[in-house]
C-alpha cells in the first residue's frame, strides 16, 4: 500500500478563488492510501518545496499528489522537490485544478467538486505508481555524414572542429558534390570552386575527418549514441594511399569513349578517370564497365605508366563496420529527368539542356572551356530561351513533375541570363516566369539587376511548346501581359528542371527508420522547432535531402545540424525518457504487431528460451523493446492483442483507474 | 442577374469536371494552343473567366468553335485543369439553346470537297450541333 | 423534472502535447466550458485503449471525447493517424453494443487552439445532455 500526501496549492487566489481548497484538501484525505492532506498559498515556493520535502520525510511518504496548475508548469520542479527528499521523481502526480478547473469554472460549489474528483483521479494513479529510473546508454563519440556535398562537408568540419572524429560516406569517387559542377554562385556571383575546394581540401587534411569516398552504407543497426553501420568500399583498382594523382593514366587509358558523368554526358572520358582537376580525395578510379583490362584481361596501359605502382587489377569491395554516435543524412538533390517533357523536345535536340548542363557549358572546367557553344554543333548561341518550372509546382494528379516548387530555380535562371548577356552582350535572352519567387538577403535585387542593367527579357507566361526546325528551335509560348502567343526562333532553350531528393535517401532512411515525405525528403522532428533533427533520435539531416535549399541555406542548416551533433557526442552518457513501453514477456505471443506500429523502430523480436511451469524448457519468441529508442507515445499497447505491452508511468491501469476515479 | 451567372456558372463546372480553382495562372495553355491567333478568349482566358463569373463574353465568343479540341492544353497543364473541357462545356451550353446549333445540316453540301473526310463532317456536326 | 439537473460525466482524454496544451490554454484564456469535462493526460492521442473508452461507459460516463493532435502534427509522427483508424473500427461497432455513437467523439485541438479546445468542449456537452443519461452500457454493479 502506497502511502501518499496530498498538497493542495491556493495559488494566491487563482485557484483558492473558484476552488475551497481547505474543503478540497480534507476530502481527498480519506482517499485510499493518503496519509496526509494539506493546503499551502504558494506550493511551488522555496517555502511550498519546503513543506512537501518536510512532509515526505516526517510521513515516510511513498508517492505525492499536488493539486496545483498544469504539469506542463510544474511537474519538473516537484518532481525535483520529491528526489530531493528521497522520492522516486516518478511518484509525483499533478492534479490540474488551475487551468483546467478554477480558471474555466465561475461557481465554487462546482469547482470544488470537480478539483475533488480530479484531485481522486490523481490518488488513484499514484496508488499504482512504480518507481521509474531512466535508463543509461553510453555514447560514442563519433559521428557519420552520408553525403560529401557541401552540406556534409560542412557538417563534417563543424563536427571535426569541436574535437569529434567525423566520418563522411560519398558514393562518388569524390566530395563535392553538385556545388562542385556550379560555374558561379548567386548573388554574389563568386565561383563555386574558389569557395568550395578550398573546404574540401580543409576536410581532407583535418584530423579528426576521415573521407570514405567511392563508399556506400550497406546497413545500420542500433540507435542513438550506439550506431553500428556497415560501410562498403567500393574497389577502385587503385591504391588510395599510393596514388599521387597526377593523372598520366587518365591521359594514356586507351578507352576513350566513357561519357563523362561530371559534366553530365556532353563529353568524354577515359576508363580511368580522376573526376575533375580538384577532387579530394585526387585519386584515379578505374570504372570496371568500361575498362578493358577488368572486363578482357588484355590491356593494362595504366598499370604500365604509373610511376607510383598504384594500380591493382585484383582489389576487391571492402566491408567495414564502424560505431558512430550520431549520423547525419546529407544526401542531396538531383535534378528530375526531363525525358517525361515531350513538349520541350529535350530527348530531340542536343541543344535543349538543364540548367546544370548550362553550368556546365559555361564553367571554365567544362566541356567547352566555358564557352557558350551549343552542344549539337558548337556554335555560339545568338537567341537563348529559358523556361522555369519546368515539373516543379505541378498538381499531385498530373501524370509528371512535382508538386513542390524547387525553390532554387528562380535564382539560378536569373543568374544563368545575367551571366550570359554580360559575356555575350549579343545574345538575346528570354527568361519564361509564373512567378518570380527570390525571397532571400540581395535575391531580389539580384534579379532586377538582370532585367534592369542586363536586358533580359523576363516574360510572364510559359512555353506550350519546342519543335526543332532545322537548326534552329521553335519556341511557342504565350505572354500572359501582353495577351499574345510568341514564337521565338532560339538557338537554345534551358530547362530549370525540378529537383528531387537523391535515390538512395529512400534506402536510407528505411536503414535508419527515419521518416519521409510522400516526396522522399526527409521529415524533421519539428518543422518549426526541431528544423535539423529526424524523429528518430540520433538521426540529423543536412541540406536539400530535407527540402529544396540554395546554398546559403544549406551551409546554415549544416552548420545547426552540427551544433546538435555537438551537442549530442559531449554528453558521456545519455539519459531515457522513463516512460518507456515494456512487454510482459510471458503474455506475449510474437505476433509482431506492435513492432509494425512502432515509428521509431524501437521493437525487436528475439527468441528465448523459458522455463515452463513443468520444468522443461521452450522456446518462445518475444517482444523486447529498447528503452533508449522508444519515446513512449504508446501506439503499441493498443496494438498488443495479448495485453503484453504497457507504458510505463501511463500503464493500462493506472488509466482505467484514473477513468473509474472520475467516473465514480 | 448575378444568379443567372451563379447557375451558369455551376453548370459549367458541373458539365466539365473542371476546377478553375486549381489554376496557377502559369499560361502554359495558352502557350501550348495551336489556334491561339484565330481565338478571342484564349485557354487561360477562359479558365479566369469561369472562375470569376464572366460567362455572358464566353457564350457569345466565336471562340468556342475555334477550339480544335486538340486537348494539348489539357495534356500539358502542369495543374491538372483541363482548359480544353471548359471550352466544351461552354459550347454545350450553347448549342444545348434551341436554335443555337452552329453547324446545319444543309450548311454542309457547299463546304464538301475531296478532300475532305466524311469522318470530319461527321465529327463537326457531333461537336456544334444539337 | 430530474431531466433538467442531468449533468453528465464526461471523460476527455488528451494528447501531452497538443490538446493537453490546448486545454491548458483555455484555462489560461479564461474561457469557461461546463465542469462536466474531466481531462486524462495521455502520452499521445495513439495511447487510448479502445478499452479505455468501454471501460468509461461500463463505469457510468455519459460522454467521452478523445482530443489529439491534428493529423500530420503528432509529436510521435504517426500516432493520431492510429487513433484515427482505431476510433473509426470502435465507433462503426458501438450501436451495436448499445450505445449512442453521438457519445463518442475525435477532435484534433492543437496546442494554440485554446477556444477551438472550450468550443467543442461546449457543444459536446450540449449534445451529451441532449441525448441524456447513458443507461445502456453502464454497469449496474459498479454503481454502488
Amino acid at each position: 500500500m502506497q502511502r501518499i500526501g496530498v498538497f493542495v496549492c491556493h495559488c494566491g487566489t487563482n485557484i483558492a478563488g473558484t476552488v475551497d481548497v481547505k474543503a478540497v484538501a480534507e476530502a481527498l484525505r480519506y482517499e485510499p492510501g493518503v496519509v496526509i492532506s494539506t493546503e499551502y498559498q504558494y506550493m511551488c515556493s522555496q517555502a511550498g518545496q519546503d513543506m512537501i520535502h518536510e512532509a515526505i520525510r516526517e510521513n515516510n511518504l511513498t508517492g505525492i499528489v499536488v493539486c496545483s496548475c498544469s504539469p506542463r508548469m510544474h511537474e519538473a520542479t516537484f518532481r525535483k522537490t520529491a528526489q530531493s527528499a528521497g522520492l522516486n521523481p516518478y511518484m509525483v502526480e499533478i492534479a490540474n485544478i488551475r487551468e483546467q478547473c478554477s480558471w474555466v469554472h465561475k461557481d465554487m460549489e462546482i469547482g470544488t467538486e470537480k478539483a475533488i474528483i480530479l484531485g481522486r483521479a490523481a490518488i488513484a494513479k499514484v496508488n499504482l505508481n512504480a518507481p521509474l529510473t531512466p535508463g543509461e546508454t553510453p555514447v560514442t563519440k563519433r559521428a557519420l555524414v552520408i553525403g560529401g556535398g557541401i552540406a556534409g562537408i560542412q557538417t563534417a568540419l563543424d563536427i571535426a572542429d569541436a574535437g569529434f572524429p567525423v566520418d563522411i560516406v560519398e558514393t562518388k569517387p569524390t566530395i563535392g558534390g553538385k556545388m562542385a559542377q556550379l560555374d558561379k554562385t548567386f548573388p554574389t556571383l563568386d565561383c563555386a570552386a574558389c569557395i568550395l575546394t578550398p573546404k574540401m581540401v580543409e576536410a581532407a587534411q583535418h584530423e579528426n575527418i576521415r573521407i570514405l569516398s567511392y563508399s556506400e552504407v550497406q546497413d545500420i543497426k542500433g540507435f542513438v549514441g550506439n550506431f553500428t553501420v556497415q560501410i562498403k568500399k567500393k574497389a577502385r583498382y587503385v591504391k588510395e594511399d599510393i596514388c599521387t594523382g597526377c593523372g598520366l593514366c587518365t591521359e594514356k587509358c586507351p578507352q576513350k569513349k566513357v561519357p563523362n558523368e561530371f559534366n553530365l554526358e556532353m563529353d568524354n572520358r577515359r576508363a580511368i578517370y580522376i573526376p575533375f582537376a580538384q577532387a579530394v580525395p585526387k585519386v584515379a578510379t578505374i570504372d570496371p564497365n568500361y575498362c578493358t583490362m577488368l572486363k578482357t584481361g588484355k590491356c593494362g596501359v595504366c598499370a604500365k605508366v604509373c610511376t607510383a605502382k598504384a594500380i591493382d587489377y585484383t582489389q576487391k569491395d571492402e566491408i567495414m563496420e564502424e560505431k558512430y554516435g550520431a549520423i547525419v543524412a546529407a544526401t542531396g538533390f538531383n535534378p528530375i529527368s526531363m525525358k517525361p517533357f515531350d513538349e520541350y523536345a529535350y530527348s530531340q535536340s542536343k541543344d535543349v539542356i538543364t540548367s546544370l548542363e548550362f553550368e556546365r557549358l559555361m564553367n571554365a572546367a567544362g566541356p567547352t572551356g566555358g564557352k557558350l557553344l551549343r552542344p549539337s554543333d558548337g556554335k555560339h548561341p545568338h537567341t537563348i530561351v529559358f523556361v522555369q518550372c519546368v515539373g516543379s509546382r505541378c498538381s499531385a494528379h498530373a501524370s509528371k513533375g512535382k508538386e513542390y516548387c524547387s525553390k532554387i530555380c528562380c535564382m539560378y535562371t536569373a543568374k544563368h541570363a545575367m551571366l550570359t548577356r554580360d559575356k555575350y552582350p549579343d545574345t538575346d535572352v528570354y527568361v519564361f516566369y509564373i512567378d518570380v519567387r527570390t525571397p532571400g538577403k540581395n535575391f531580389d535585387e539580384f534579379y532586377r539587376r538582370a532585367v534592369e542593367e542586363y536586358g533580359v527579357h523576363y516574360v510572364k507566361g510559359m512555353v506550350g511548346k519546342v519543335s526543332p526546325e532545322g537548326d534552329k528551335l521553335m519556341v511557342q509560348a504565350s505572354d500572359l501581359l501582353a495577351d499574345k502567343q510568341l514564337h521565338i526562333e532560339a538557338d537554345l532553350v534551358v530547362l530549370a528542371a525540378a529537383i528531387e531528393p537523391d535515390m538512395s535517401a529512400r534506402p536510407l532512411a528505411t536503414m535508419l527508420t527515419a521518416s519521409m515525405d510522400t516526396n522522399d525528403f526527409f521529415t524533421e522532428a519539428h518543422p518549426k522547432l526541431r528544423p535539423v533533427e529526424s524523429p528518430t533520435a540520433g538521426v540529423f539531416l543536412s541540406g536539400a535531402c530535407q527540402g529544396p535549399k540554395d546554398i546559403p541555406e544549406t551551409v546554415s542548416q549544416a552548420g545547426a545540424a552540427a551544433a546538435k551533433v555537438i551537442g549530442l557526442l559531449a554528453k558521456d552518457k545519455l539519459k531515457g525518457n522513463p516512460c518507456v513501453a515494456g512487454s510482459d514477456e510471458w503474455m506475449c505471443n510474437g505476433c509482431s504487431s506492435c513492432e509494425r506500429v512502432c515509428p521509431y523502430g524501437a521493437i525487436t523480436y528475439v527468441t528465448k528460451e523459458f522455463r515452463m511451469p513443468d520444468r522443461t524448457t521452450a522456446l518462445r519468441r518475444v517482444a523486447q523493446v529498447n528503452e533508449a529508442v522508444c519515446q513512449g507515445c504508446g501506439a503499441c499497447t493498443v496494438a498488443c492483442p495479448s495485453g503484453a505491452m504497457d507504458l510505463k508511468g501511463f500503464a493500462s491501469s493506472q488509466i482505467m483507474a484514473e477513468v473509474d476515479a472520475i467516473c465514480k | 442577374m448575378e444568379n443567372n451567372t451563379n447557375r451558369m456558372k455551376e453548370q459549367i463546372l458541373r458539365t466539365s469536371g473542371v476546377n478553375p480553382l486549381k489554376c496557377m495562372r502559369c499560361g502554359k495553355c495558352s502557350g501550348t494552343c495551336p489556334a491561339y491567333d484565330e481565338m478571342e478568349y484564349h485557354p487561360h482566358e477562359f479558365v479566369y473567366m469561369v472562375e470569376r463569373g464572366d460567362i455572358e463574353p464566353l457564350l457569345k465568343s466565336e471562340s468556342l468553335y475555334k477550339c480544335l479540341s486538340c486537348f494539348a492544353c489539357v495534356d500539358r497543364c502542369p495543374r491538372d485543369v483541363e482548359p480544353a473541357k471548359l471550352v466544351e462545356a461552354v459550347r454545350l451550353m450553347v448549342i444545348r439553346q434551341q436554335g443555337q446549333n452552329h453547324l446545319k445540316p444543309d450548311q454542309i453540301p457547299e463546304m464538301l470537297d475531296d478532300e475532305l473526310p466524311q469522318q470530319a463532317i461527321v465529327s463537326a456536326l457531333r461537336k456544334y450541333a444539337k | 423534472m430530474q431531466m433538467t439537473e442531468f449533468k453528465p460525466k464526461i471523460v476527455a482524454f488528451c494528447c501531452n502535447w497538443c490538446s493537453y496544451a490546448g486545454a491548458d490554454l483555455a484555462g489560461n484564456n479564461r474561457l469557461n466550458y461546463p465542469a462536466e469535462v474531466k481531462i486524462i493526460r495521455v502520452p499521445c492521442s495513439c495511447r487510448v485503449n479502445p478499452m479505455f473508452i468501454l471501460r468509461a461507459f461500463q463505469r457510468g460516463a455519459d460522454g467521452v471525447i478523445l482530443c489529439g493532435c491534428h493529423p500530420g502534427d503528432c509529436h510521435y509522427t504517426s500516432g493520431n493517424y492510429y487513433t484515427r483508424r482505431r476510433m473509426a473500427l470502435l465507433f462503426s461497432m458501438l450501436n451495436f453494443l448499445g450505445i449512442e455513437k453521438e457519445r463518442t467523439r475525435v477532435e484534433w485541438v492543437s496546442a494554440a487552439e485554446g477556444a477551438k479546445f472550450a468550443a467543442t468542449m461546449n457543444d459536446f456537452v450540449a449534445q451529451i445532455t441532449a441525448l441524456g443519461e447513458n443507461k445502456r452500457l453502464e454497469d449496474l454493479r459498479c454503481k454502488k
